[in-house]
């Protein structure tokens, strides 16, 4: 189902009053049949392939939970009769034996992901990133989120694994967990400390959080349909008629806005659907063109993503033992520099590289992915510098313009190594990048260049004012969200509400677009 | 004790790692530094601190931190 | 408790703030885009309460070929004309049902052209026909059939949706006349064109062989139509228009398929190609785009031929003899001369 559509928007408010109106104690159930509801308007193939993560976590948490359960009862037990030692060598050897068994939970559900994701081509169910003609609404084809609630099954069972979330024993409830229908098309990619009690737990209907949930996707739509749908012309434009130079930079600038809004804008709708149900899913954006550094750009920016690789990769594999002998083999071979290196650069290496593939399985994630990593390791190596320079000069340092000099830098950094999934052609990419160094046309744009972009100027009007709002929004959003100061002051805000929607239905990009020749019956003959 | 503050200034120069508490929150600590901080904590202490042990209310003092240690080193 | 009524009543207010607002917006954008004369072919149809003997149904080629003024002039048959820009089968058969809910003609006239379109041909002109119909059940009956994938059927409850993108061409005039009611410019569903533009005799392009058969969907709504005649005890009359272009052509094969298929129902069929002699039609004079359409010296013609068939094979009755009636169709025929200029 497109979240841009009358479709979206009927089928939540029926689930809304439904929900609101069934007893309490079966909300959950009506969740869970929306989400099969929403789920179907996607085809059937891809049910399959949910039932099979639904089933295959399921039964993975009941085993860790019956092993640990056992394993309880067995030091228990054996308190009086075993040493320490004796009850350590136990335990670890049953925890390898859990570690087995999520391990080939893992490897099932990495298989089927793979091979939807192989077979589909590597765009269909990738929801995130993708060529610019990508849109959220576009991307409920194939298999639908398969990516997503992939990653929140087996981040469920790795924290079950660790202890750190409970066994959910109810099968309906597991798959309602998995497979809640707001995050199914672009994520966040909860965890079970996120949603799974929420899940279970009865809401009453709350005024504040349903308005705040409404003025949310509105605002979702805002982003989406008035300024990332309306510049999206312009990229498809610049890609396919292979525009260097100054149009180049244009592409990176305007990408940067379209994947924004587009894609902060789509979460908008996802979180504000789940919000008026009252649930809370986790916030994947946190002002992400305000970093200052491509790390902490990652902290901001699909922030749920970011930490499910942490967590789940990163981590993990930098505290192996074999990254660990690594280490201690490079201090001892290469210096102690070297080698408290190398288990980090490694993992991050390899992270950023799964974190690419999982976006799609072409070269341009590769790079995309690889791109990042070197970058935040370049700056990591760089930090010393930075941090004398910060000691010599604090006062530059934390002056206005410094700052916004990093974000910019930052900003300007991240759009060239997103440019990456516009093109879906590495050397074409690194052809019009290099372009910029040798064709000098920045005149052209002042001279109709621009216009011929596919957008008029009264778009890019539109187009600005709405950035600037963007901007602006955000700005006030850094306390607390601007929709919950707005709730506060109910005649501003319900003010805003009435302008936002009509802004979206005047200026919004939707529909079938106007084109006065086409109402002349006369001019249809040529 | 004083050793985990050296290698604590040893990550980055200029914090009061004694008092500090948001080491994590306030985003002084990131990935990285973890990873390098918990390869320096293996070493020096000779303790093996698991990927789940890495939890914000663990790394966010240095207090949390020696606590954590003490914790894994006597299971 | 205060606040929480503040908060109450100005949702409220937000609330029919957008609804007004999507509507009154939604006038003005549609406006401008029905500013072209054959956005309102159909609407004059509503103000009409007196009976009509005929009703012509169909595309251009009924509104651009007969003529009611000079068949009541020279016959006395009393008529109207509900035809509209590239009208599909399935709007005129809608649109005949509308008709045949407000008055029992004694004849329905079909042209045939249309037949040949399986599917709407362009959006935005079966769009002009749709919007403007009068909300009924046939209204949204013919929405529905005529609905292109890409369309949303709320777009024409809500015409921001589908005119939204022309703000940037608005001006102050469009404000003004939002809610205005729309002129009727047709003469009882005629338009008038008083141009010539002959057809151009150098160009000797031909035809492409026919393809395909007249589409199953278009003789399905056809056969709607039949039925629906036959059970209200209107007879229904086939016809083509004299007018055969390359860019409208009708094939040979269609017409032997319209001659089986009213043979077959017991309807009356006339094809008017290729009767440019009895009918007096000069080619050179009578059409004003180059023999797509007719203009009102050949539609003249086109009636004068039409009319005497009807009345003599037809048994249409002569009103010229009612005062009442004559009185009322005088007006007509004064104004159609005024905007035609004396003969």
């Amino acid at each position: 189902m497109n979240f841009a559509s009358f479709g979206f928007l009927a089928f939540l408010a029926i689930l809304t009053l439904v929900y609101f109106l069934v007893p309490k104690k079966v909300q959950w159930i009506v969740l869970l049949v929306g989400s099969v509801v929403f789920y179907a308007f996607a085809g059937f193939v891809g049910f399959f392939f949910l039932l099979f993560a639904i089933v295959i976590s399921f039964v993975t948490v009941q085993i860790l939970g019956k092993r640990q359960a056992a394993l309880k009862k067995y030091l228990e037990d054996t308190k009086e009769t075993l040493t320490k030692d004796e009850r350590k060598a136990y335990r670890a050897k049953h925890k390898n034996g859990s570690l087995l068994v999520v391990c080939i939970g893992i490897l099932l559900l990495t298989a089927s992901l793979v091979y939807v994701k192989y077979l589909s081509g590597f765009i269909n169910s990738s929801l995130s990133f993708g060529s610019g003609a990508i849109s959220f609404g576009s991307l409920a084809i194939e298999v639908m989120g398969i990516s997503y609630y992939t990653f929140i099954s087996i981040g469920y069972m790795i924290d079950v694994y660790r202890e750190k979330a409970a066994v959910e024993r109810n099968f309906f409830r597991h798959a309602l967990f998995v497979s809640f229908f707001p995050q199914l098309a672009m994520g966040p990619i909860s965890r079970y400390a996120d949603t799974g009690e929420q899940l279970k737990a009865t809401h009453s209907f709350d005024a504040k959080e349903s308005w705040c949930g409404l003025l949310r996707i509105l605002w979702g739509f805002f982003k989406k349909l008035v300024v990332a749908d309306a510049i999206a012309p312009t990229i498809g434009y610049i890609v396919s008629e292979k525009l260097g130079g100054i149009y180049f930079i244009l592409l990176c600038l305007f990408y940067s806005i379209r994947i924004y809004g587009d894609f902060t804008g789509g979460i908008d709708i996802v979180l504000g659907s789940a919000q008026i149900l009252g649930i809370k899913l986790p916030e994947n954006f946190n002002r992400p063109f305000s970093s200052k550094s491509t790390a902490e750009y990652w902290n901001r920016w699909h922030m749920t993503m970011g930490n499910w690789f942490t967590n789940y990769i990163f981590y993990p594999l930098s505290l192996t033992k074999s990254m660990q002998k690594l280490s201690k083999w490079g201090r001892a071979k290469l210096g102690v520099g070297i080698g408290k290196r190398l288990p980090v650069y490694t993992a991050t290496i390899i992270t950023w590289l799964a974190t690419g593939l999982w976006h799609g399985f072409a070269w341009n994630f590769v790079v995309w992915g690889l791109l990042n990593g070197v970058v935040i390791l370049i700056s990591q190596e760089l930090n010393p510098l930075y941090e004398k320079f910060r000691a010599r000069f604090p006062k530059l340092w934390h002056s206005a313009p410094y700052q916004s000099f990093m974000a910019v830098r930052t900003f300007l950094l991240m759009s060239l190594i997103r440019v990456f999934d516009c093109y879906c052609d590495v050397p074409l990419t690194f052809d019009r990048f290099f372009s910029t160094f040798y064709t000098f046309n920045i005149g052209e744009i002042f001279n109709g260049g621009l216009l011929e972009l596919n957008v008029s100027l009264t778009q890019y009007i539109v187009i600005a004012v709405g950035i600037v709002v963007m901007m602006i929004v955000s700005r006030l959003s850094i306390k607390k969200p601007l929709r919950e100061t707005l709730w506060e002051k109910p005649v501003l805000g319900n003010a805003i509400m009435a302008l936002l929607c009509i802004a979206i239905l005047v200026f919004g990009s939707y529909g079938l677009g106007f084109d006065a020749s086409a109402f002349i019956y006369g001019g249809t003959f040529n | 004790m004083e050793k985990l503050i050296e290698i604590l200034e040893n990550l980055h120069e200029g914090i009061d790692y004694e008092t500090c508490d948001t080491l994590i929150d306030d985003g002084i600590l990131d990935s990285l530094d973890i990873v390098t901080l918990i390869t320096d904590i293996n070493d020096a202490f000779d303790v093996a601190i698991p990927p789940e042990e890495i939890l914000p209310e663990n790394f966010n003092s240095a207090k949390a931190l020696w606590e954590l240690i003490e914790r894994l080193d006597n299971i | 408790m205060k606040k929480r009524i503040i908060r109450i009543i100005s949702f409220a207010l937000a609330l029919v703030a957008v609804i007004g607002a999507t509507l009154y917006l939604g006038a003005v954008l549609q406006d401008a885009r029905l500013d072209n004369r054959e956005g309102h072919l159909l609407c004059g149809y509503y103000d009409t309460t007196d009976p009509h003997d005929v009703i012509f149904i169909g595309d251009c080629e009924v509104y651009e070929g007969f003529v009611p003024a000079t068949l009541f002039e020279e016959y006395g048959i009393t008529s109207f004309v509900r035809g509209s820009s590239q009208q599909t089968v399935w709007q005129s058969y809608h649109i005949l049902e509308e008709t045949l809910e407000r008055e029992t003609p004694k004849a329905v006239v079909f042209n045939v052209l249309a037949l040949h379109y399986g599917k709407t041909p362009s959006e935005s002109i079966s769009r002009m026909s749709l919007e403007d119909m009068e909300w009924s059940k046939q209204k949204i009956d013919a929405i529905r059939a005529s609905m292109t994938e890409e369309e949303s059927f709320l777009s024409y409850f809500l015409p921001i949706l589908r005119y939204h993108s022309r703000w940037s061409e608005l001006d102050s005039d469009d404000f003004k006349h939002a809610f205005d009611k729309h002129a009727d410019i047709t003469h009882q569903g005629y338009l008038m064109q008083t141009h010539s533009d002959p057809v151009d005799t150098s160009d000797t392009r031909q035809p492409e062989a026919m393809l395909e058969a007249l589409p199953e969907r278009a003789i399905e709504y056809l056969d709607k139509m039949t039925a629906l005649c036959k059970e209200k005890g209107v007879e229904l009359i086939l016809v083509k228009a004299p007018t055969n272009s390359i860019r409208y052509y009708w094939y040979p094969e269609w017409d032997a398929q319209m001659v089986a298929y009213a043979e077959k129902n017991g309807l009356a069929y006339y094809s008017m190609i290729g009767k440019d002699e009895e009918i007096g039609l000069d080619w050179s004079k009578d059409t004003y785009d180059k023999g797509l359409h007719l203009n009102v010296y050949g539609a003249e013609k086109v009636t004068s031929y039409f009319g005497k068939i009807l009345a003599e094979d037809h048994g249409l009755t002569d009103h010229r003899g009612d005062s009442a009636i004559s009185a009322i169709w005088e007006e007509r025929i004064n104004s159609y001369y005024n905007e035609r200029g004396e003969k």
